[in-house]
Order: structure tokens, then sequence, then C-alpha cells
């Protein structure tokens, strides 16, 4: 018997936090994958968020650092400034990047820092209870948008690789998600294709990825999935938002 | 290709991502409880596991391991 | 040459190699000298962050990779980074925040003052932690202190703050550079370059379990209970024969002087007791003057916050007179001579003035 399939090798033996049908599992584990196809664990540095992806720490088996709410990107800067031949990716939710992390997200895009950022998306802030984000769509009900989102009071979902794009710091910018297998194997090739541009110095580059939160969208994970598709990709929709140059 | 595929059962959740794209269907949710609670997967090989590793790499649990069968291994 | 300056020569040639701040007056000089001097180091980074919340977070990176980084600011925006040196206290990390104080609270002004010496020797930030304060009084000693800043910071593994003020920053004196002959070595265990060849790494802060939790701050408190055996550094000027003894810090220590060697013509018995290290506070000294003299005259340019320290440390003996203006206002010396002499009268006499 061969074993085609298991956990990865820049992945550590620790059980997962996240709740039942939860994207985070898939896309921490797609990048351990990632790291080591491209052969990058010993020398990836990974910046890990506050929120449900803040124990990456616990699951990469590469050096990682926790930073403060929102701060990822500047750390990330920092890092990779001093360590210019290290790959260094930030992973971060809709509220770190954002919401609090929205300045230094967008000025480490502007400044074109040779990061990349994994940039989870799930519509809510799912570690402290489902509240609203800047990525809640409209009409959405959570718990600080109990009526729904409403425009008027709350504004409009952010769509932050379309306003990235217009930065030219920016090379490489796509939009996947990790509901169903076809779209798990193009997240795949985008993060891969993420660390490539950072590699070949092209500039910033972002990965955003439309994520299953079936606790805060008080849904079965089945449904959650489905909800990325029937609801989600029609005002995030997904697709490539911008490659300055083919890596 | 034959394969097969062995499900953590402490790692599993009961998420049930793994049975939706099963194409041969051969994991189902069932009655058992594992020690965090959840009802788990499970497999049934001779459903016709094709080692096509869906299951793996929609799992978000890392819970799954894919194996293929080598003829070698069917004639023991 | 001015504060400002002095203090980024001093910083590159104590090793510094990552300087990331945001204009704000009046420390402006020393983000510009940097702009330029960083560039001719091998491996320097400069680079004007967005915010001061960003550039605390990039000396976090840059510490966390193993290189020396520094940052600048004054009041509004080293309350912007306290969150970060609350983690760079957690994380066990080094570095170096300069605050070249001004006039507050909120947007103040942009004059002279010491409004934040309470932030700064309380840790500042959430959480149960200290940082080394070091309060420079002239630019050369502005210099000296920045290398200093530097081995504390490293020695100890935590983030350490520079305590200047405005004047200071910008006035202009002459400064002598040294470069220390022999670099010493501190361990890097824990920098971040990428696990090759050795287990991964993670820097990190939260420690849900709270017995981990509870360990971890007694850890953080050894090494601070360390900073205050080993780290007290103080000035003292015309003490020993004197019965009243003025106490104050940076440039009023520098009034102080001034005002002292005017009573002193007169005949009136008063010296000074400078802290340098605002935090560890040199509880000691004063301890021991308590012994020698009763009267002690704080002098602060704000509305009274090493007093409280000064208090702290006498457990109730002596006699605290108090003299702060907060705003940016800096008195002269003959002002200050004029009040510390009515008070030394007054006592004299057995009034409470």
């Amino acid at each position: 018997m061969k074993t085609i399939y298991a956990r990865p090798r820049s992945m550590k033996e620790a059980h997962f936090h996240y709740c039942p049908g939860c994207g985070h599992g898939v896309i921490t584990r797609l990048i351990a994958e990632v790291v080591d196809e491209m052969e990058l664990r010993d020398r990836t540095i990974c910046v890990a968020p506050a929120g449900c992806g803040m124990l990456v720490y616990n699951y990469f088996d590469i050096d990682t650092i926790e930073s403060a709410h929102g701060r990822g990107a500047a750390v990330a800067t920092g890092i990779k400034r001093v360590r210019p031949d290290n790959l260094v990716f930030s992973y971060q939710g809709d509220g770190d990047l954002a919401a609090i992390g929205t300045a230094e997200g967008f000025h480490a895009a502007n400044r074109g820092e040779l990061i990349s950022i994994i940039f989870v998306n799930n519509g809510v802030y799912g570690m402290t209870g489902g509240q609203m984000a800047p990525t809640t769509m409209l009409d959405q009900v959570t718990t600080t948008s109990p009526a729904g989102r409403d425009s008027l009071i709350q504004g409009h979902p952010v769509k932050i690789c379309e306003v990235y794009a217009t930065l030219d710091g920016t090379s490489y910018l796509e939009r996947v998600a990790v509901n169903k297998p076809a779209a798990i194997i193009k997240t795949k090739k985008a993060i891969a294709k993420a660390f490539r541009h950072q590699q070949q110095k092209t500039g910033f580059s972002l990965v955003e990825i439309l994520s299953p939160c079936p606790t805060n969208w008080k849904m079965s994970p089945l449904d959650a999935c489905r909800w990325v598709d029937d609801v989600m990709t029609k005002v995030f929709p997904l697709g490539l938002i911008k490659e300055t140059k083919k890596c | 290709m034959k394969g097969s595929i062995r499900i953590d059962p402490e790692r599993c959740k009961g998420c049930s991502w793994c049975m939706e794209y099963c194409p041969s269907h051969a994991i189902t949710l069932s009655s058992r409880l594992n020690l965090k609670g959840y009802f788990i997967a499970d497999f049934e090989e001779k459903k016709g596991c094709t080692g096509c590793a869906l299951c793996a790499v929609m799992c978000p649990e890392v819970a799954i391991e894919v194996y293929q069968i080598e003829k070698t291994d069917e004639r023991q | 040459m001015s504060g400002n300056s002095a203090v980024g020569e001093a910083a590159v040639l104590a090793g510094c190699t990552c300087y990331f701040g945001y204009p704000i007056t009046p420390q402006n000089e020393l983000t510009e000298y940097m702009a330029k001097r960083i560039a001719e180091v091998p491996g320097g980074v400069f680079i004007q962050s967005e915010s001061e919340i960003a550039a605390i977070n990039m000396v976090l990176g840059a510490s966390a990779a193993g290189a020396r980084a520094m940052t600048s600011s004054s009041g509004p925006g080293i309350s912007l980074k306290q969150e970060g040196v609350s983690y760079l206290a957690a994380d066990e990390l080094p570095a170096v925040i300069v605050n070249m104080m001004r006039g507050g609270p909120g947007m103040g002004n942009i004059s002279p003052a010491q409004s934040d010496y309470l932030q700064a020797t309380r840790g500042g930030g959430h959480g149960d932690y200290r940082t080394i304060v070091l309060a420079p009084a002239s630019v050369q000693e502005a210099a000296d202190l920045v290398h200093v800043a530097f081995d504390l910071a490293d020695t100890y593994r935590n983030p350490l703050v520079v305590l200047g003020d405005g004047m200071l920053g910008q006035m202009m004196e002459p400064v002598t550079f040294t470069t220390p002959a022999k670099k010493k070595e501190y361990p890097k265990e824990y920098v971040l370059t990428g696990a090759s060849g050795r287990p991964s790494r993670m820097i990190r802060s939260l420690l849900f379990d709270t017995k981990e939790e509870e360990e971890h701050n007694w850890k953080l408190f050894r090494k601070y209970q360390l900073m205050e055996q080993n780290e007290v550094r103080y000035e003292t000027f015309l003490l020993d024969d004197a019965d009243m003894a003025l106490l104050a810090y940076g440039i009023a220590a520098r009034i102080a002087k001034g005002a002292i060697k005017r009573l002193r013509q007169e005949g009136l018995r008063v010296g000074l007791i400078r802290p340098i290290t605002l935090w560890p506070f040199p509880k000691k000294i004063i301890q021991e003057t308590a012994k020698q003299l009763a009267d002690f005259f704080v002098f602060e340019m704000s509305t009274g916050q090493m007093i409280e320290d000064v208090r702290l440390a006498l457990e109730g003996k002596g006699h605290v007179h108090f003299y702060g203006r907060p705003g940016g206002v800096i008195p002269t010396p003959v002002e200050l001579s004029r009040i510390v002499a009515r008070h030394y009268y007054q006592s004299k006499q057995g009034k409470k003035p």
C-alpha cells in the first residue's frame, strides 16, 4: 500500500480547534502542503493573527510569530525587511485585515512589500461569536446586525482584492474559495502562486479565500459550503483580480 | 486504481464534507461518538474506493489518510 | 548637534539597523536623520510607516527577526504604541522606544513637557510589565544612554524607553560619539530565521492555560526584579551638606541645577538628586538622604507625576514640597530658585508652606 495523502510535514500533530466544517482547517492544511511542495519549510516565517486563525502557530511546524490584532502586515514587513531571503506570509481574517488592520494591510500593499497575505473571508467575526465584519453582506444577520446589514447605517461589504488592485505596489491578487474540491484545488494553486510572486519579487501578493463558517452563519457544514456558492460569490466574485507578471 | 482511506476517529468532527464529495459514496455518518462528542465518519472499503483523495482534500481536520492499493497488495 | 540627531547617530553606532517612525513634532529631526543615516548602514531598514501603531509593530517584526530596532514619537504617538510595547514585553523581544515629550494631554502642544512620566514608568500599556526608562538631561547624555538602552534591551530581552522632551530633542550642544571597541554578543535563541536544521520556533504571548500565564508573569516579574537590583542610575549634585534635596530629571534637572547654583550663592544649602533611570526608580538614595535631611522638593514640568514615586520611596518620612509647570511652560532657573527659597525658609521657620 502506498500512502498518497497524509498530514503534511510542515504540520504538527496537534488537533485543530476549528469548528466542524470550518474553512480554516482546509486553508491551514493547504498552506502546509504548499510549503512542503515548494520545499520552503526551512525559510518560511508565518505571522499569525488574532481571530480563529490565531492558533496556527500550534499547527504549522515552521517559525511563527503572533501579531496583535490587525498588525500582521506591519509585523511581516519588519521581518521581511530584515530577512529578505525568507518567505514571509501573514494569515489574517476579515476583522484582522479589513477592519482594525486596514491601514497596515493597505500600506504594506501600497509600499509593495514582498510579503504574501492569506486573507480568510468568512463574512463574520468568528472567534468572538459572530459579530458583523467589514465583509458581512447586505441583509446578512449577525449578532451586531440583528436586523440584517443595512447599508444606510452600516455601510457595504468591503472587497479587499478590488481595493488593493488600485495600488501599484500589488502584483498578484486572486479570490478563491474552499467550499468544494475543485475550489480547494484552485486555492492551493493560488497560494503557491502568491509564494512564487514573493520569491520572484514582483510585489505584494494576496489570496482572498471565501471560507464557510457554519457556527456563526447558523447553518450545517454542508449548507455553509453551498451558501458560499449561492450567495457569497455573487458579492465577492471568484477569479484572478490582478497579476502584473506570470509566475 | 483501488484505494483505501483511514479516518482518524479522534480528529473527525462529523462535518460530513467528505461524504458529500466521495464519488463511490463510501463514507457515511455513523452513530459512534468520539472522545470530543462528535458523531464520526465511517468508511466502507467494499463500496469501491478509487483513491481519488477528494475526501482528504475536503477534510478540514487533516483526519484522512489515503492509500493506493497496488496489485501486489491485492494478491496477498 | 541637536538631541534628536544625536540620538539617531548614537543608535546607528550602537548597531541599530532598523528605524520605523511616523512624523510628530518635536522629534521629526530624529526621523529625518534616520532616513538619511540608515541608508548608509549595510542591511539598514528605514520605513516611514503609516502610523505610530504600524511603526511599533514593524519594530516587533524586525526584533523577532534578530535586528536592533528603534522607533520614536511624542505623547499622542507613544499612546498609540502602547499595545505594541505590551506585546514586546510579553514576547520578551528587545526594542528601543524614544519619547520626546510634549505638552498634553490630547493634542496638547509641541512645547517641551514632562507629561508622560507615569505612562512610561508604569509599563504604559495593558498587562503586568515594566520597561526600563532612561531620562537623559543633555545631548551628550542622550547619546551615551542610547548605547546603554540597546544593551539593556538585549540583556533583558525587554523593550526600553528613552524619555526625552522637545527641548532636549531640539537643542544644540556639543557631543562626542563613542563606538564600543568590542560588540557584546547576546544569546539569540529566540530569533525567527526559518526552521532550517532545527525545530520550529514560535513567538507568542497568548497563554490560555492560567497556570502557564501565571508562570510567565512571574518569570517577567523576576526579570524586572533583576533590573531593579542592577540597573538603577542617578546623579547627585551638592547633596553632601544639603538640608533640602531637589528632585528633578531631564531638562527640569538642568533648570534645577541652575536654581541651586543661585541658591548656594545666597547661602541656602540645597542639593539635587537626579534620577537617570525613572524606572527602576532610585529609591535607595532617597531613603539614604532622608536620614540626612527632611525636606525634599520635587520639580517637574507637569502637574506632578514623579512626586508619587518620591512619596512612595520616602514611606512617609520627611516633607515633600512640589513645584510643577505643565503645558509646555519652561520656568527659568531664577523663577525656580525664588520658589525653592520660599519653601526653604518656611521649612526653617517650622511653617508648612
